[in-house]
């Protein structure tokens, strides 16, 4: 520091310390709600020592939410949206940084454009497009009356129906999520800071594009993957709309969306202790992802925003 | 921009930039292309009959008194949730960047929240602002004499959405405000203190105004946050309610076209909705670099 500013400091730590008791007393509060039988968890205010029934709240979070099948949906889609995003986007950035063709421009604000489509604001039109995939295809095979024309043409009867429903699907859980304008952007901006010459001399050693992309490309982007693996996975995992929207299935549907079940109604028995368990469970992953890989976190995401 | 050195190929580029347009236009054009084309339209709930009404959608929806309310709502709700994130964001990383020593640990601290799913940070919040069991409405009751019922009352509901929502955020805030404070050269903070300012006068004559990017940053992704991304909060804690109080605009497109099933009428509040966002990407583009920055 620039000078010594004792009584300043002691009030810092202070300060400090009140903040991250703040910040942390929600799941302070909920991991003893967790450990508690369900008569101290009713009485107000509840007990601040943790007792000892947090195996049984857990056991029984896990069993009514159902949530050993629901972890696992949570999981396949925030690794398959973390996947996705990061191979989608970082060949989409290598073939816009290191191409030269006529679409390029228009691909890339194509791309960009997105960041002003959250699924948010086109909740019902992406709902319908989940429930029939060729959904434009057969709009197109309409308006052009091509099942007429086909049917002149082979001289009898003819219709195409094209129907492929992504609801209550993994494809559908995650496909329409890994398109990514920031990610794109990302990788396209980590490219251009890449110096010319590894390229011109992965040229003059005769490597094909894909050959630079493998050997030199890659192995430079890993720091820049992890940051995205984290950012991504967190992402993936807190999604609470667009599997709210598109599974209907108890079985098909995300840990977090699963949870709603275990809230207390106004007239059910007051299980907050179960509630709270089930919460800590499905909070946990992410929670590990970022505290285990926090150097990348920090990087990703101020970098990210960029 | 393009690299000096690139590779020439015929199909390559474009089979390798093919995933990425075939999704874009699938899920994200398509769908708002068939929004806009939707929201002209007069559609049954079972879309099987549609008649084009030009803007008579757009008309009902302005004239109707319940989205009205939800517009104002949106618009203290977010700023609400905003405020207290960077305030708080701010207040903490200050403080964090003067200590000296557990630095690492402090951090660690302070951004796990960002990990925990909005629809997660309601459901602790409802638990520790319930009117029957929560502790925080037990002492408002008790001790401040506060009639405190989130379940009836609708500015209380509306504080609590806004508290669970905003306490997630302030880790992302801290993130930032740290990466920034951690960028002031360490020269003008050492000129200052010999020129005989103080820590407080440092912190609001230097620190704060290198800052105002960040902080300018930071208000319009706290925006976007708590239009957006904060549907879980409500989806699980209030949905929507009491009586509408927590209706934000977002809930009110699902609620109406999803459950309701009024596809025009919800359509046309998505194209509102998309104009926003919009602009307010425009906005961020065109200023965050250049009007709020100090150069040296």
């Amino acid at each position: 520091m620039v000078e010594r500013t004792p009584i300043l400091d002691t009030l810092t730590y202070v300060f400090l310390m009140a903040g991250i008791c703040i910040v942390g007393f929600p799941i302070f509060y909920a991991i003893v709600a967790a450990t508690l039988p369900i008569e101290e968890v009713a009485k107000v205010p509840m007990p601040l020592v943790p007792g000892d029934q947090f195996l049984v709240n857990m056991r029984a979070a896990w069993e009514q939410g159902n949530l050993g099948r629901q972890l696992l949906n949570s999981f396949v889609m925030a690794s398959g949206i973390t996947i996705g995003k990061i191979v989608v986007s970082m060949l989409g950035a290598f073939s816009i940084v290191y191409f030269d063709y006529r679409f390029r421009k228009v691909a890339f604000a194509a791309v960009f454009c997105t960041l002003m489509l959250p699924v948010e604001v086109r909740i019902l039109p992406t709902y319908e497009i989940a429930a029939n995939i060729f959904g434009p295809v057969q709009w197109m095979i309409d308006t052009l009356h091509l099942n007429r024309l086909m049917a002149w043409w082979f001289g009898n009867d003819f219709e195409i129906a094209l129907e492929w429903s992504l609801l209550d699907s993994y494809s559908g859980l995650i496909l329409p999520l890994v398109a990514s304008a920031t990610c794109t952007f990302l990788f396209r901006q980590f490219f251009l800071t890449v110096p010319e010459e590894l390229c011109e001399a992965a040229k003059l050693d005769g490597a094909s594009a894909m050959m630079f992309f493998r050997k030199i490309l890659l192995p430079l982007s890993v720091t820049n993957i992890a940051a995205l693996v984290v950012i991504e996975f967190v992402y993936g995992w807190n999604q609470y709309l667009w599997p709210l929207l598109i599974t209907t299935d108890p079985d098909m549907t995300t840990a977090v969306i699963g949870l709603q079940e275990l809230i207390p109604q106004i007239d059910d028995v007051p299980l907050w202790n179960v509630a709270l368990s089930g919460a800590l469970i499905v909070m946990l992953p992410p929670i590990l992802v970022v505290l285990f890989m926090q150097r990348w976190f920090v990087k990703g995401l101020v970098e990210r925003e960029k | 921009m393009v690299k000096r050195s690139i590779f020439k190929s015929r199909t390559l580029p474009y089979l390798l930039i093919t995933p990425q347009v075939i999704v874009t236009l699938t899920f994200f054009y398509w769908p708002a292309a068939q929004g806009l084309l939707q929201s002209l339209m007069l559609s049954d709930p079972f879309g099987q009959r549609s008649r084009f009404v030009w803007f008579d959608n757009f008309i009902r929806i302005f004239s109707d008194q319940l989205y009205l309310k939800s517009i104002g709502i949106t618009l203290g709700f977010s700023l609400a949730t905003a405020l207290t994130a960077i305030t708080l964001g701010l207040f903490i990383a200050s403080m964090a960047n003067r200590a000296l020593r557990a630095k690492a640990v402090i951090r660690t601290m302070l951004i796990w929240p960002y990990a925990v799913a909005p629809a997660i940070s309601g459901i602790l919040w409802l638990f520790l602002l319930h009117p029957s069991f929560g502790v925080v409405a037990f002492f408002l009751k008790r001790r401040l004499g506060i009639d405190w019922n989130p379940v009836l009352n609708g500015n209380d509901a509306l504080v609590m959405v806004v508290l669970a929502s905003a306490w997630k955020q302030i880790s992302y805030n801290f993130v930032f405000f740290m990466a920034g404070m951690q960028a002031v050269p360490h020269s003008l903070i050492e000129a200052a203190a010999m020129d005989g300012a103080g820590p407080f006068r440092r912190f609001w004559a230097i620190t704060f105004p290198l800052l105002s990017p960040t902080l300018f940053f930071l208000m319009v992704m706290n925006i976007i946050y708590a239009f957006f991304e904060t549907f879980g909060v409500i989806h699980t804690v209030t949905q929507g309610g009491p009586g509408g109080a927590t209706t934000t605009l977002v809930y009110k497109v699902y609620q109406d076209g999803f459950i309701g099933l009024n596809l025009g009428s919800s359509a046309a509040q998505s194209v509102v909705l998309m104009a926003l966002i919009i602009m307010i990407t425009v906005l961020q583009f065109r200023y965050v670099e250049r009007k709020v920055q100090y150069t040296m």
